[in-house]
């Protein structure tokens, strides 16, 4: 847990990339990995009618949990509150690691075990609390892999997606004290459980993530497939959970079928292996359980998205990772190139808020639209809408009403706004678009064989001799 | 209901008039789809009106971010289809802007969004048309070949017509389509996002021109001209890289593909 990597700038989004693009071995694991995916899902919903019918229900439970966020927010603490759970209201990332910190201290703890929980990336929680000296262990066991190379997860429901059996197996022989090299899946396993036991017993704080809030009753829902998740919020005397505020609905009811669309969409599974439902510390009359149970509510950026009308429905996510593992992108550069926490689709369209337009923008227009994550999203999120709607918030003409999001404005440049007003131009005005044309067609010969960026890969664009126009001049006499 | 919430629409019956919306792409590189789609059209006995002003649907300032000159370019197509008659578009990406996205350009002015709803209703992708509209139906009278389908991402996924360029190619007795492995993948192109990205946008093109070749296809249709210049181009590359001198996957227009399997080479 020496080698500590920062993503952060975008600046190198595109050297990034091409680094993965140039490794034949991992675009064969993420490709891979995605097909599998992929299939998995397909697998899960072979009826048409009754996934849209879902989805539907999905997105229609998002949205009124979402259009009644802050009613839901003060029920959900108020329960929380009266089952013995202590909320917490984090504005941004240092606020929630620093009332982790002050619980920490505050029961003398040196060692938090940890689920797997992407807010806790998001807000750098095991790098702050290493800084303060308490050890945050990873127990998912993907998690745990990446913590030990010392990288940030690369997927955000299979965080080690990028790493193959025999890295891990190197990475476990060099980094784990007597172990020797396998690539024995079953062993590796045994052997990472073995270290993993071993840290639950000492651990004097659990934290792990949560899936949804539920406000009527005031419970955490975790879903998990390892059962560490369970360990971690049963086993230490204290249970930290962290979310972002968006994660509550109003009724236990409205859990089943995200549920179902969650696993269903993540990982192709009719239902995860453990579904957690947490709604409270030990009791007087509880033999186990944590004796403290404490739930961080996270904004960092997330009320950016909730002021705007259309924005908004960014926040219906439930984090699947289905817009990643169908994004053609995504399934050539992985997630690390993206350089956030949260990479593919719903990272490019969430970041922004957590960490402004200004260093984020670069993720919006990479992208081609091909919609193929909106058409997956179980909550029907409209990503590609959204990733217009930034590109034209990132172009935005800075310190006017366009402008609404922190950082708008930041991709604008003289050129390319003064280029595409004259392509405006042309294109609106019959007159001067059939002129140019006339033109481009006249002088066909004289099209450049250098096309910039599209000829490095492909043949270059040469008018036809004939516009269509022309043609059907000919065709009607 | 596809992910666009356009629900499934119901057709009418064959025209005596339609406008043909032809895409600036087809305008000025492949006008010989356009031609073909109007020859095809006409045979059905449908008289195609082609309005001389029209330009371009406005989708590249669309989707680059540059929403008041997408604006100002499709202010100009709204007002040159005067008649009710349906406009038939060969390019699922030019049609699914008009369709879905025409409507959100102008949503703060009511007279002009009333006039984008009621020209997005008439609508038509050109296989969408032929299929459910023309019943095509017409004898194949090609050498047998074998070919591979790319519909465009907005053709499957905005205009939800993915099964009409297929139903098309399939009433072809002696064309044998081949799909290749993800078929519903992205081609790579994107409009501006080749241009931006081309490192990404190079290796998803060559994933599609390998798919596409392991078929043993001897060329690809499509629908859209912005994806066929994209893999054929692509291909093209690679054959000049490697000083293969035929080109070694062709790409073909869908009216192009259509007309000449169905009039005996006649003009
Ligand atoms: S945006 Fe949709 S598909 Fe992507 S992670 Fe969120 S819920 Fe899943």
């Amino acid at each position: 847990m020496n080698k500590v990597v920062h993503l952060h700038p975008m600046d190198d989004f595109k050297a990034r990339s091409k680094a993965v693009l140039d490794n034949a071995g991992q675009r064969k694991n993420f490709r891979g990995a995605m097909d599998f995916l992929q299939a998995k899902r397909r697998a899960q919903f072979p009826d048409q009618d009754e996934m849209q019918g879902l989805r539907e229900l999905g997105a229609s439970i998002r949205r009124y949990s979402l259009a009644h966020l802050p009613r839901l927010l003060e029920q959900l603490e108020a329960n929380l509150t009266a089952n013995g759970v202590q909320v917490h209201w984090a504005q941004n990332g240092p606020e929630a690691n620093a009332i982790a910190l002050k619980i920490a201290q505050r029961v003398d703890a040196k060692r938090i075990i940890k689920g797997k929980s992407m807010v806790s990336e998001e807000v750098g929680f095991n790098h702050f609390m290493e800084a303060a000296g308490i050890e945050a262990f990873e127990s998912d066991m993907g998690e745990y892999i990446v913590q030990l190379a010392g990288e940030a997860p690369s997927h955000i429901i299979m965080p080690a997606i990028h790493k193959t059996k025999q890295e891990i197996a190197q990475l476990f022989a060099e980094e784990i004290p007597g172990v020797a090299y396998t690539e024995d899946v079953d062993a590796l396993i045994q052997i990472g459980r073995r270290v993993l036991r071993r840290k639950f017993a000492e651990a004097d704080i659990g934290l792990s993530g949560v899936n949804f809030t539920v406000a009527e009753t005031g419970t955490l829902c975790l879903v998990e497939n390892e059962g560490n998740g369970r360990m971690c919020t049963t086993v230490p005397k204290v249970h930290i959970a962290i979310t972002g505020i968006e994660k509550v609905v109003e009724k236990l009811e409205h859990v089943p079928p995200l549920l179902s669309l969650l696993t269903r969409s993540a990982t192709g599974q009719a239902v995860t292996t453990y579904v957690n439902m947490i709604s409270g510390p030990r009791r007087p009359d509880e033999k186990d359980g944590p004796q403290e149970v404490h739930l961080i509510l996270l904004d960092n950026g997330r009320t950016q998205a909730y002021a705007d009308d259309e924005l908004r429905a960014t926040l219906q996510c439930i984090r699947c990772g289905a817009c990643m593992n169908h994004c053609p992108v995504y399934a050539r550069i992985g997630g690390h190139a993206y350089g956030t926490t949260y990479p593919g689709p719903i990272g490019s369209i969430i970041s922004p808020h957590m960490l402004g337009l200004d260093t984020t923008f670069p993720l919006a227009f990479a992208s081609t639209l091909c919609g193929a994550c909106s058409e997956v999203c179980p909550v029907k999120i409209p990503i590609t809408d959204i990733l217009v709607r930034l590109r034209n918030e990132a172009q935005a003409r800075p310190e006017t009403e366009e402008a609404t999001l922190r950082g708008s404005g930041a991709a604008r440049t003289l050129a390319a706004s003064t280029a595409w007003g004259m392509w405006a131009q042309v294109y609106s005005k019959s007159g001067l678009y059939k002129l140019a044309s006339w033109f481009m067609s006249r002088g066909r010969a004289l099209s450049p064989s250098e096309q910039g960026a599209w000829t490095r890969s492909r043949t270059p664009l040469v008018p036809a001799s004939k516009r269509l126009r022309d043609l059907m001049k000919d065709h009607k006499s | 209901m596809n992910s666009y919430g356009l629900t499934d629409r119901s057709y009418p019956s064959k025209p005596t008039d339609v406008y043909l919306f032809a895409t600036c792409l087809i305008d000025q590189f492949t006008p010989q789809a356009g031609l073909d789609t109007v020859k095809l059209l006409e045979r059905e006995g449908i008289r195609v009106h082609y309005p001389e002003q029209q330009t371009c649907c406005g989708q590249p300032a669309h989707s680059s971010g540059y929403p008041d000159e997408a604006r100002s370019v499709a202010l100009a197509q709204l007002n040159l289809f005067i008649e009710p008659w349906p406009v038939v578009v060969p390019s699922g990406s030019c049609g699914g802007m008009m369709r879905t996205h025409y409507p959100h350009l102008f949503a703060d002015d009511p007279e002009l969004h009333a006039k984008a709803m009621a020209l997005a209703d008439r609508i038509y992708e050109l296989s969408e048309f032929l299929v459910h509209v023309v019943n095509f139906n017409h004898e194949d009278i090609g050498e047998a070949c074998t070919i591979a389908l790319h519909t465009s991402c907005h053709a499957r996924r905005q205009m939800g017509v993915h099964e009409t360029s297929a139903a098309l190619l399939d009433s072809l007795d002696k064309v044998q389509v081949k799909e290749q492995a993800r078929i519903e993948e992205c081609c790579g192109f994107g409009g501006t996002f080749a241009l931006l990205y081309p490192d990404i946008s190079e290796a998803i093109a060559t994933d599609k021109v390998a798919s596409i070749k392991n078929t043993g296809a001897s060329c690809v249709v499509s629908a859209d001209c912005g994806c066929l210049l994209n893999i054929s181009g692509r291909s093209a590359k690679q054959d000049e890289l490697s000083g293969c001198k035929q080109p070694s996957l062709p790409g073909e227009h869908l009216a192009s593909f259509l007309w000449r399997r169905t009039n005996g080479g006649a003009a």
